[in-house]
């Protein structure tokens, strides 16, 4: 079990986040600048936080407050780097060794556990070669065996994937999936995609801008994401707001883009304070050039912002539209060429009460 | 390039050729092979170049000694007055050989700052071999320290730090990462400091005197024979250029196990 408690404040970067992860793969997954690397450094103990406690299991590695400091190199961890930084002078074999070398093993005991190692990520037949003749794949390959040769209680993971071609990529992910789900150590996986995210978490936090945006099992994020950010990760509309009042049988949904009329039975009691979520699938939506007839319906106007068709066939176009809040519509080709939909145009959108999918 | 260009290449070509290369083969086809053999029987001689390898191979190991250590806390340090502790380092390079002569001999002279005082332990250095092996050392100084810095500063961080996330103390990081990803520049540093003190003249003259077999080096060898001889002089110097030239083929062709380039193919994006 690793807990992590850190509070950093670099330039204009502000990082504060607590995390939990036990056995199993846990994702960071954020773009950019969220701070996942950040993250992943202090972990490792290549920085040391302003303030914060890092602990694995009764291990102790910071306590800020308690002035506890222990050096990455006396932390049981195994680090994969983004870029892999395999040692260029030395062999796969070498690479993969250097640490239970540094441990002080008998020479013995390292080649068996190097041997163990690269035959389990099918690299034997490359013992002897150098980092700079391997592909990247090859590369991902040998940073792993490094580390996991170390049999570290946690894992560290920045972006394997990042290096990696796009064909390589969908093979690999298959096996990585496989191998982390044998291993017994915590692993911390770090990514920008939610594909990656979905795929290889067992528990998911999203970051956002140096905080946790949302922490759940990749179930509770597909079926209740709690933020913009989230809810955009994976694709579908998110509004946040109150339950108001049932009046001749429609209830509305306060939220600060105006109101929702909603047809489920809110979770929460009417007039509770407590934030309720509510998505609607993008295949909900229906688009309209001419103000649609009707009342019951949920209604928002705006222009296109874009028209993105869907892999892989593109036979489902995705509409992103320029509403208050920001909508995103799913609608087939067929229906794109019907209405003449183009990046721009005025629209409206609509969608029913019963689209609305509500929890708290 | 147009007609002139090329005339004026190739001129600037043919002269820089005369320059360089013409004095070292005048150099080889002045003396017969016979007459430089026999020149190694000369006691003078063998003890001239018995004395240069000596001196140039101890002042070559005080220069690592002391050189690596500062080029290490150079290249991975930053304090302020770093510049101008690294112009001052760097001043033996520019300053003429008989002023760093002079400026020994004005700290370890007899009436010197620290003469005293090393004389007092017992140490002298003017007018001995080890102040030979002094003066060398200060003047190839700046050649080691310079290249092995920047050698070590372009180790790139990243292996550092992976190293550390393996179980691996600073230490041994050093030992086991820095030095070998350093180890091109780490012996081009030692190549150049090398044939610097090899060369030595003017400082070892100043500082050491010229004593055959205490003090007189091959270059002050080659000088004093001149004054009598001039093809004994050219075969001196045809094996201070031989032994030159074999060093320094050693030092830069050994099969180091060193692939040609570092890879850098896959930088971070973040």
């Amino acid at each position: 079990m690793l807990t992590a408690r850190l509070a950093e404040r670099r330039g204009g970067f502000n990082l504060d986040v607590t995390l939990e992860a036990g056995r199993g793969t846990t994702v960071l997954v954020g773009e950019s600048g969220a701070g996942k690397t950040s993250i992943l450094r202090l972990i490792a103990g290549l920085d040391r936080p302003d303030r914060g406690r890092i602990a694995v299991d009764d291990a102790v590695y910071v306590d800020t407050d308690a002035g506890v400091w222990r050096p990455a190199w006396a932390r049981d961890i195994g680090y994969v780097p983004q870029d892999y930084a395999l040692f260029p002078h030395l062999s796969v074999r070498d690479n993969v060794g250097f640490g239970l070398r540094s441990m002080g093993l008998a020479r013995r005991v390292i080649g068996s556990r190097v041997t163990d190692a690269i035959g389990l990520l099918g690299i034997a037949e490359l013992a002897d070669r150098r980092p700079g003749t391997l592909s990247g794949g090859q590369q991902q390959r040998v940073a792993l065996a490094r580390a996991i040769v170390l049999d570290p209680r946690v894992l560290l993971l920045d972006e394997p994937m990042s290096a990696l071609d796009l064909q390589t990529r969908r093979t690999v992910r298959a096996e990585l999936r496989a191998l982390l789900g044998r291993l017994p150590c915590v692993t911390i996986y770090v990514t920008h995609s939610p594909i990656e995210a979905l795929l290889l978490g067992d528990q998911v936090v999203v970051l956002e801008r140096g905080r946790v945006a949302q922490a759940g099992s990749r179930d509770d994020l597909l079926r209740r994401p709690r933020s913009r950010f989230v809810a955009e990760l994976i694709g579908t509309n998110l509004f946040v707001g109150r339950v108001g009042r049932t009046l001749a049988g429609v209830t509305a949904l306060h939220t600060a883009d105006g109101d929702l009329v909603i047809a489920d039975g809110p979770t929460a009691p009417s007039g509770d304070p407590a934030d309720i979520f509510a998505t609607v699938h993008p295949n909900e939506i229906t688009l309209h050039r001419e103000r649609p007839e009707g009342s019951a319906q949920n209604l928002f106007a705006g222009p296109i912002l874009e028209v993105v068709p869907e892999t892989p066939a593109g036979e489902r176009v995705r509409v992103v539209l320029g509403t208050t809040p920001v909508l995103v519509a799913e609608v087939t080709r067929a229906g794109v060429t019907a209405l003449g939909l183009r990046e721009g145009m005025m629209v409206f959108a609509t969608f029913k009460a019963t689209g609305v999918r509500l929890y708290s | 390039m147009d007609a002139a260009g090329t005339i004026g290449l190739a001129v600037a070509g043919l002269a820089l050729v005369c320059l360089l290369a013409l004095p070292l083969v005048s150099l080889l086809v002045r003396v017969p092979p016979g007459a430089l053999l026999e020149r190694w029987r000369d006691p003078a001689v063998v003890n001239a170049l018995r004395l240069s390898l000596v001196t140039s191979a101890a002042s070559t190991a005080v220069v690592i000694a002391l050189g690596l250590p500062a080029a290490w806390f150079l290249a991975t340090t930053t304090f302020p007055g770093k510049r101008l502790l690294e112009v001052l380092i760097d001043l033996p390079l520019v300053l003429p050989p008989t002023v760093a002569g002079v400026a020994l001999l004005a700290a370890f002279g007899r009436a010197g700052l620290a003469g005293s005082t090393l004389a007092a332990l017992g140490v002298h250095l003017p007018f001995t071999t080890l102040g030979v092996i002094v003066a060398q050392a200060f003047v190839a100084m700046p050649f080691f320290i310079g290249a092995t810095r920047a050698g070590l500063a372009e180790v790139e961080q990243r292996y550092l730090d992976t190293a550390a996330t393996l179980r691996t103390p600073p230490g041994a990081v050093f030992l086991r990462v820095m030095l070998p990803l350093a180890m091109p520049s780490l012996l081009a540093g030692t190549a150049m400091s090398w044939a610097r003190a090899l060369g030595e003249f003017g400082a070892t003259i100043t500082f050491a005197g010229n004593m055959p077999g205490i003090t007189q080096t091959m270059p002050l060898a080659v000088y004093i024979a001149l004054q009598s001889d001039l093809d004994a002089a050219v075969a001196l110097s045809v094996m201070l250029l031989l032994l030159s030239l074999a060093v320094l083929l050693v030092l830069r062709l050994a099969p180091l196990g060193l692939p040609v380039t570092v890879p850098r193919a896959h930088r971070p994006t973040r």
